[in-house]
């Protein structure tokens, strides 16, 4: 088994599997985000205590995605330095600030509001829990941008130059850099795509909730507020989609033409589904619309596009070779993501239909099915999504995008540490994989708990020391009043 | 090469974070470690992590901006020091992540409760020790390739008695800093609180020796070619740092306990710059037997359009970064109440 003593491959197996992991609990999070903050201020708004409780249980929910996103963040964050050394020399200067900015100016906001919203509720006021709680989305989606400023920067590099000794990508214009061909459309992409995740995650429960017959209330609200975000930021994603690929079109022409299978130039046709025999180099599909996706690019039924064996033959994208691209992998994501997105339109549809229709969802259990495994079409319309955006631009890690400036690319096998050998990269795999199942293990356990447990009103008086079953030994009651707050006025200015 | 005003403004700055850094999740890692000796009940465990609870994301925050900034400023040394201590990184890295999750999922997964305290206790003490074994060895100087990478024995290689002669230093310093901020918030009169104060001299103490003999070893055995104009500011700041360890060991044995976090922060603060200054302004320091020369802030730095845009960046940032830091440690101010453990 060659590839195993390849530090190529290994290095890039332990950045995909990674990678993909953290995205899996991102969307969650940051769409979750959003359901929080939405509760959160109808809590405020109303002061009825169903609607804190309701608040309440996305709270929990969303902390214990959040906590595994933002551990599983940190392997990301050390894996340029790590595992592609090379690639962090040469695109140090430009690619290191937005990770900087993004720690200092998202991190710090996130994690401290988060660190209200999961213990302030007895120490802030009501206004400034409020407050935190959108702070902690703002502060997501902020981090969100500068992460895709970075990945955009890769995909259609802009404001650099190569450098006089070749070796490095040198920073000449900022804003060309941060806002390259692709950082907005891409954003908006991202952003559509965890706002849909959080909002089927939502759905999902109260489906789940009318299924049990628990909760009836709380589900059919769930079910209201979900759809409506689901509603609004699915339509906003089929315009963010569709600009995604036309710049894909005009920027990353072997990606294009991956996409859709295209060896022989061609005018694109349009696919719903189909396999690509590599061997052939044919596309194999029951039906297609001629000039489709020619149309979906750029507004014309009859535009020719290069096909891979073309481009292989010009000087830019000479580093590719037909033969051993990943064609039918982002073939396969790319129609995969389509359809999946499908699934959901049509989900919401019958969802909305039958939620707001005097609210006869409460009955129908095999819509109430779908429903509840609908957060799976998101998910794999997600991974799917990012497979396209990454094998797409193979071999490059630096992609020598059209409008990109001449000489500023780098291949991914030039990009790895060469301090790294095989055997620690086989170590380190393992052990991301022993240790990333056991904590998946984990939040599926307490998010599951969290739903059983379902959003109740606490029992008893919070100040009278009510202690739930998870802890083991009660506090006595009786300290109550004279243990609280400010026995020790003296001692509380720690730190800044 | 003469080092630039911004190349030099970046190379400080770095270390600020790095000090920010130790001297707030120094607390959290030190009361990791600490956990399984200070929490002898089920309230008692419960009350030393609520005491780190609403802050320690924020304070790993100041780590994944250090890496940042030096990936973003000198992207030569990031790669060099993040892929050459591959495995240290690695451990490092598995540590922060079981620590994070054991710390959110505790409370919630009974069942599992013995896992998370493991995680806990394991994934502080790995950094804990490791940071102080990684700066060690970029200090007394590693092999590297014409390409900058290290060429020595994978992990292995990275340990020499002065390197983990640093490696203790840090993770004793945690400890104190972990028993000094648990004095602080840990209930008056408690047991807790009573163990914490009993053990807070010991560490102090200790802290202080392993300090004088780690800055004699590092002056006398391993002394790396240092910037001259810096002597002597070296030598004000080794002694500020004995004298601040002094004051928290007095202060904390009047009982003035928020006092005793403060001075401890400052002496850690002005430790890693003695470091800072000791280095300047080599980044990371090539062995004897290395081909590659050493890294430093001139041929290692980005251009100086990118740094200009990153301070402009950090002058945005940071004093929101503080207001974040005044906000959530005065809403959280006092000691823990333990009728308030449920959230």
């Amino acid at each position: 088994m060659d590839f195993l003593s390849d530090p190529v491959f290994l290095a890039r197996m332990q950045f995909a599997f990674t990678a993909m992991y953290h995205f899996l609990l991102v969307p969650i999070s940051i769409g979750l985000g959003l359901i929080v903050a939405i509760y959160e201020t109808r809590a405020y708004r109303s002061g009825k205590e169903e609607d804190a409780a309701a608040s309440r249980f996305w709270i929990k929910i969303f902390t214990a995605t959040f906590a595994l996103g933002v551990a599983t963040g940190i392997t990301m964050e050390f894996s340029f330095g790590t595992n592609w050394a090379d690639y962090s020399r040469f695109v140090g200067d430009i690619f290191g600030a937005p990770l900087a900015a993004e720690a200092l100016l998202a991190f710090f906001l996130e994690s401290t509001f988060l660190g209200v919203l999961l213990f302030g509720r007895n120490h802030v006021s009501k206004r400034f829990y409020l407050i935190s709680a959108w702070l902690v989305f703002f502060g997501s989606a902020l981090s969100a941008l500068w992460i895709i400023i970075a990945n955009s920067w890769m995909q259609t590099p802009g404001g650099a130059e190569l450098s006089a000794s070749g070796t490095q990508a040198v920073l000449t214009n900022f804003f060309a850099a941060a806002f390259n061909p692709s950082t907005l459309t891409r954003y908006s992409h991202v952003i559509c795509a965890v706002l849909i995740m959080g909002a089927f995650g939502t759905m999902a429960v109260a489906a789940w909730y009318m299924h049990k017959k628990d909760h009836e209330k709380f589900a059919l609200r769930a079910m209201k507020i979900g759809s409506v975000v689901a509603t609004i930021s699915c339509a906003a994603m089929l315009v963010t989609a569709h600009s995604s690929a036309v710049v894909v079109s005009e920027e990353q022409p072997t990606k294009f033409a991956m996409m859709e299978g295209m060896y022989e130039s061609e005018v694109p046709p349009l696919y719903a589904f189909g396999w690509v025999d590599e061997e052939s180099q044919e596309v194999l599909a029951p039906f297609a619309i001629p000039g489709g996706t020619s149309f979906l690019a750029n507004g014309t039924w009859d535009t020719e596009y290069d096909g891979l064996n073309a481009l292989s033959n010009t000087e830019q994208y000479g580093a590719i070779d037909p033969e051993d691209a990943p064609v039918n992998l982002v073939f396969q994501s790319y129609h995969l993501m389509v359809a999946m997105f499908g699934l959901m339109a049509l989900t919401l549809l019958l969802a909305l239909i039958f939620t707001f229709k005097g609210g006869s969802i409460k009955r129908m259990k095999w819509l109430q099915w779908i429903i509840i495994i609908s957060p799976l079409f998101a998910v794999l319309a997600i991974q799917s999504g990012w497979a396209t955006a990454e094998f797409g631009r193979q071999p490059w890690v630096v992609y020598p995008s059209v409008t990109g400036p001449e000489g500023v690319s780098l291949l991914t096998a030039d990009g790895v540490s060469l301090a790294v050998s095989g055997p620690e990269l086989i170590i380190t795999l393992t052990l991301f994989a022993l240790v990333y199942l056991v904590l998946f293990i984990a939040w599926a356990r307490i998010v599951s708990r969290f739903i059983k447990q379902g959003p109740v009103e606490p029992v008893a008086d919070k100040v009278a020391g009510a202690q739930t079953s998870f802890m083991a030994e009660p506090a006595k009651p009786e300290k109550a009043e004279g243990a609280a707050g400010s026995d020790d006025a003296t001692s509380s200015k720690e730190g800044e | 090469m003469d080092i630039t005003i911004l190349q030099g403004l970046w190379f400080f700055l770095i270390a600020v974070l790095i000090a920010v850094y130790f001297m707030l999740d120094g607390f959290d890692l030190g009361i990791g470690v600490l956990y399984p000796i200070l929490g002898m009940n089920e309230q008692e465990k419960a009350v030393l992590r609520r005491s780190v609870g609403p802050v320690w994301d924020g304070n790993e925050v100041w780590l994944l901006t250090a890496g940042g900034a030096l990936f973003a400023a000198f992207p030569l040394a990031y790669a060099t020091t993040f892929s050459g201590f591959y495995l240290a990184v690695m451990l490092v890295l598995f540590g922060l992540i079981v620590r994070a999750v054991s710390l959110e999922y505790r409370s919630h997964d009974n069942s599992w409760r013995g896992l998370w305290d493991w995680c806990f206790c394991i994934g502080s003490l790995l950094p804990a020790l490791l940071f102080g074994v990684a700066i060690g060895c970029i200090y007394e100087g590693i092999p590297m390739t014409a390409n900058g990478d290290y060429s020595g024995v994978p992990l292995l290689g990275l340990i020499t008695p002065f390197t983990l002669l640093c490696g203790v230093m840090g993770l004793v310093l945690c400890l104190t800093q972990g028993l000094a901020w648990e004095c602080a918030k840990a209930p008056l009169g408690s047991d807790l609180y009573k163990r914490c104060t009993k053990l807070r001299p010991i560490f102090q103490i200790v802290s202080l020796v392993v300090f004088i003999v780690l800055t004699i070893v590092a002056l006398t055995v391993v002394q790396p070619q240092m910037h001259d104009a810096l002597g002597w500011v070296r030598i004000v700041l080794a002694v500020l740092v004995g004298l601040l360890l002094l004051v928290s060991l007095f202060a904390g044995a009047q009982k003035k306990d928020t006092l005793c976090v403060v001075v401890q922060c400052a002496a850690i603060f002005m430790f890693i710059m003695l470091f800072a200054t000791s280095m300047f302004p080599n980044l990371v320091v090539a062995s004897p037997d290395s081909v590659g020369g050493t890294i430093t802030a001139m041929n290692a730095a980005s251009s100086e359009l990118t740094l200009t845009w990153m301070t402009g960046i950090t002058c945005v940032g940071l004093p929101l970064v503080l207001l974040y830091h005044v906000l959530i440690y005065r809403a959280f101010r006092g000691r823990v109440d333990v009728n308030d453990l449920n959230y």
